[in-house]
């Protein structure tokens, strides 16, 4: 084999480097996800590249809802709204400024947070599900408030904003359509984003956040100043969110009311609960929950339906849901699937992979 | 804890394993020498469900088709995905049908928000959009959006035929509005006061508006009639229709009343609201209502029911929207059997541009449909009626309010 000897260089370089990266697993597997973040799109559909992006999305949302319920205790059935305000932000300044996509992430990030820290005000107030119905109300009201007349002629009104045309594409004349560099964008946004969450629950602020959830009375105790840290959580909880707003705004290509009801915030909690709360890689379980598991019931409620037609040819008395009435299913459907999985794994999937992974340490030894 | 450095490589190998590949054929998507593929979306769940019986006619419709042969030899495979209403869902749906399930074409798919969000893509994809299910008056810009065609009359040509009447008939009136507040309402009113023109200002006393949330609409009929109005134009949802026609009966308001046609269905909107309520009520038609009596003998009817009985058993007979799908996929099945055997999607669009005063099954006599190259309203005709006994008596001749799009 000696005319490969620089292949065999490499190959043992690659393995020597593998080596030293499996001693420290926190790089390693960074490095991991960033080799498969950059060639994803190269080996995708276009539609499963646009999903995925949706996923990191959701991702980023649900990460937001996490640090603010899962590490402060703080409930919210209200993270639609700031998620709209996000998509807002980037839409009406794209629409109506001409301002690059790239400089509406920072603005809508700072947007939310304002928003995120004044509701947070008076949200000290309130405790538990008090703070949940409070929250509630706000996502039912945003809709509505970007219909009002008076702000009609920056939101679009009912009509919503298409930025189709201003959807940015790949930059230096790189190689990639929209959806490949959409999820570029995407992508390291996120990276990002899941940098400033594990950094921040990891730090004194993070510990402080904690403190709060457990025992707001011992934290004030030790020094913490209950009212900034709660406000602060909420300010950037909807930092979070915003951000996967804008994204969400250049990824669809159309901002209008009826992308932002009570049911996107009622999939963040779900995917929260899903993923784990108070664990934030959950985020991306629960992401992938809420974007595939609809789809998914789809599918099985068609099932169902072809599966009762099948059981009626032995016994003719047997019930017909009826491929047309299937359809009507998939609600139900998905709600069986969220109670099975709440009621099997009751701390989310990610109580399910600590169960797991502690059996597997115990049968070892 | 360990397992929190995992964390992110399980969901990407999980997303990895959710893969898949649309592999694309040098010959029209969506065709084969057996199978037509046609895509659709519609909101199956969530808070529009109500509509969601739109598409289940529809995929009904075609099971009929193909039960009679299909079309030139070819069996329609008719797929329709759940939106739930959310416009990033739709958009995800139709790219799942246009590059993973390779439609020829994406057919009625509900809501104007939905249709918004897809057309970009589609017309950048070139796939047709053939025939929205959405009366908004933006549909037929074939300029800007050559692959986007519309097909109900839209609502505010029908807003201005209202306007048309009323200053022929009821010059002096003092106009009050009920409308919900979004696209659909608004663009009614729109209609309305174009159709005024410069009086509109004057003539109009007073303008209420109501969420779709709202529980019901009693307040604003009592501020209405504390108005003074006695013009009433209804811009309202079914529900809410009924609602106010019986406040009205209620509190002893009668002024003449225009009713959108969206809500004027004898049974779902009329016969809840009370026959003796409802006499006298203005609206305007385009499609044959099965609940009235005077189509009973009519052979497009009777073919629908027989249709209802055999292909949608489940379906309500008494719901317009069975109507409203029927035709609707009549008209694609005609656009389809005119594309010919040698299926495009430029032949598709050419088929669906060049309709001459195309009749249905379920249209009032005498509407016919019409496009063209640069007409991209199928249907523009209505007929102004006015409930008699339980029944729409149609008065007047076949009115075109043609508007065109922005």
């Amino acid at each position: 084999m000696k005319t490969t000897s620089p292949i065999t260089t490499i190959i043992a370089a690659i393995g020597a480097t593998v080596i030293t990266l499996a001693q420290n697993w926190k790089v390693a597997g960074f490095i991991f996800i960033l080799i498969i973040g950059a060639i994803f799109p190269l080996w995708a559909s276009g539609v499963f590249t646009f999903q995925i992006s949706q996923l990191l999305i959701y991702a980023i949302a649900i990460a937001g809802l996490n640090l603010l319920t899962g590490f402060n205790g703080q409930f919210s059935l209200g993270h639609s709204a700031f998620y709209a305000i996000g998509a807002y932000v980037s839409a009406v300044m794209m629409t109506q400024w001409d301002i690059p996509f790239y400089l509406t992430i920072p603005i809508a990030a700072a947007v939310c947070f304002v928003f995120g820290f004044l509701f947070g005000l008076p949200a000290l107030r309130l405790e538990g599900i008090y703070l949940a119905l409070a929250t509630f109300a706000l996502a039912i009201a945003t809709p509505q408030i970007l219909k009002f007349k008076p702000v009609e002629h920056l939101t679009g009104g009912v009509q919503g904003l298409a930025l189709f045309h201003l959807k940015p594409e790949a930059p230096f004349g790189l190689p990639f359509d929209q959806d490949q560099w959409t999820f570029y964008v995407t992508f390291a946004v996120t990276i990002l984003m899941f940098f400033i969450a594990f950094s921040l629950v990891n730090s004194r602020s993070g510990r402080a956040m904690k403190a709060i959830r457990d025992n707001q009375i011992a934290a004030k105790v030790t020094g913490i100043d209950l009212s900034l840290f709660k406000t602060l959580t909420f300010g950037v909880s909807a930092l979070f969110t915003g951000v996967a707003g804008a994204l969400s705004a250049m990824l669809i290509a159309f901002v209008a009311p009826d992308s932002f009801q009570i049911t996107l915030a009622v999939a963040i909690f779900v995917g929260m609960v899903v993923g784990g709360v108070g664990w934030i890689p959950g985020a991306f379980l629960g992401g992938l929950f809420i974007l595939f598991v609809p789809n998914i019931a789809e599918h099985i409620a068609f099932g169902l339906a072809a599966f009762f037609d099948l059981i009626r040819k032995v016994i003719p008395f047997f019930p017909s849901i009826g491929e047309q009435s299937a359809k009507g299913l998939t609600g139900t459907v998905y709600g069986v699937f969220l109670i099975l999985l709440i009621y099997i794994m009751p701390s989310g999937l990610a109580g399910l992979l600590r169960l797991a992974v502690q059996r597997l340490a115990r049968a070892r030894g | 804890m360990q397992i929190k450095k995992y964390g992110i490589i399980p969901a990407l190998a999980l997303g990895f394993a959710v893969a898949m590949a649309g592999s694309a054929s040098a010959q029209t998507p969506g065709v084969t020498d057996k199978e037509i593929k046609i895509g659709n979306i519609n909101p199956y769940s969530g808070p529009a469900s109500a509509y969601g019986t739109i598409g289940k006619s529809i995929a009904a419709y075609f099971k009929m088709v193909n039960a009679e042969g299909g079309i030139n030899g070819r069996m329609v495979n008719f797929i329709s995905y759940d939106d739930s209403y959310s416009p990033p869902k739709a958009l995800e749906q139709t790219r799942k049908l246009v590059e993973s399930d390779n439609v020829l074409l994406m057919f009625q798919p509900l809501g104007t928000p939905g249709n918004t969000a897809i057309q970009g893509y589609l017309n950048g994809k070139k796939v047709p959009q053939l025939f929205v299910a959405t009366g908004a008056t933006k549909w037929g810009d074939p300029k800007k959006f050559p692959w986007t065609m519309g097909w109900q009359p839209n609502y505010q040509s029908e807003g201005r035929i209202y306007a048309d009447y009323i200053l022929k008939n009821y010059p002096n009136a003092k106009i009050g509005i009920l409308f919900q507040n979004d696209d659909y309402g608004k663009d009614y009113v729109k209609g309305l006061k174009d159709g005024l023109g410069a009086k509109a200002k004057t003539m109009i006393v007073s303008e209420q508006p109501y969420e779709v949330a709202d529980p019901t609409v009693d307040s604003q009929i009592i501020a209405l009639k504390a108005s003074g109005a006695d013009v009433f134009f209804n811009a309202s949802t079914p529900k809410f229709a009924a609602q106010s026609i019986k406040k009205m009966a209620e509190i002893g308001w009668k002024p003449a009343h225009f009713l959108n046609q969206v809500s004027n269905s004898v049974g779902g909107v009329l016969k809840p609201a009370g026959f003796d309520n409802a006499e006298g009520i203005f609206s305007t038609g385009y499609l044959k209502d099965q609940n009235d009596p005077q189509w009973k003998n009519d052979a497009g009817m009777k073919k629908w029911f027989a249709f209802m009985d055999k292909y949608y058993p489940d379906g309500d007979k008494t719901s317009s929207f069975n109507v409203y799908g029927y035709t609707v996929a009549q008209n694609l099945h005609k656009v389809l059997l005119a594309a010919g055997k040698n299926l495009t999607r430029e032949g598709v669009m050419k088929a669906a541009a060049s309709m001459k005063d195309l009749e249905l099954d379920l249209l009032l006599p005498g509407i016919k449909i019409n496009t063209s190259a640069t007409d991209f309203y199928p249907i523009e005709q209505n007929q102004m009626m006015r409930f008699k006994g339980g029944n729409w008596e149609f008065f007047g001749p076949i009115i075109s309010g043609e508007v065109r799009g922005s």
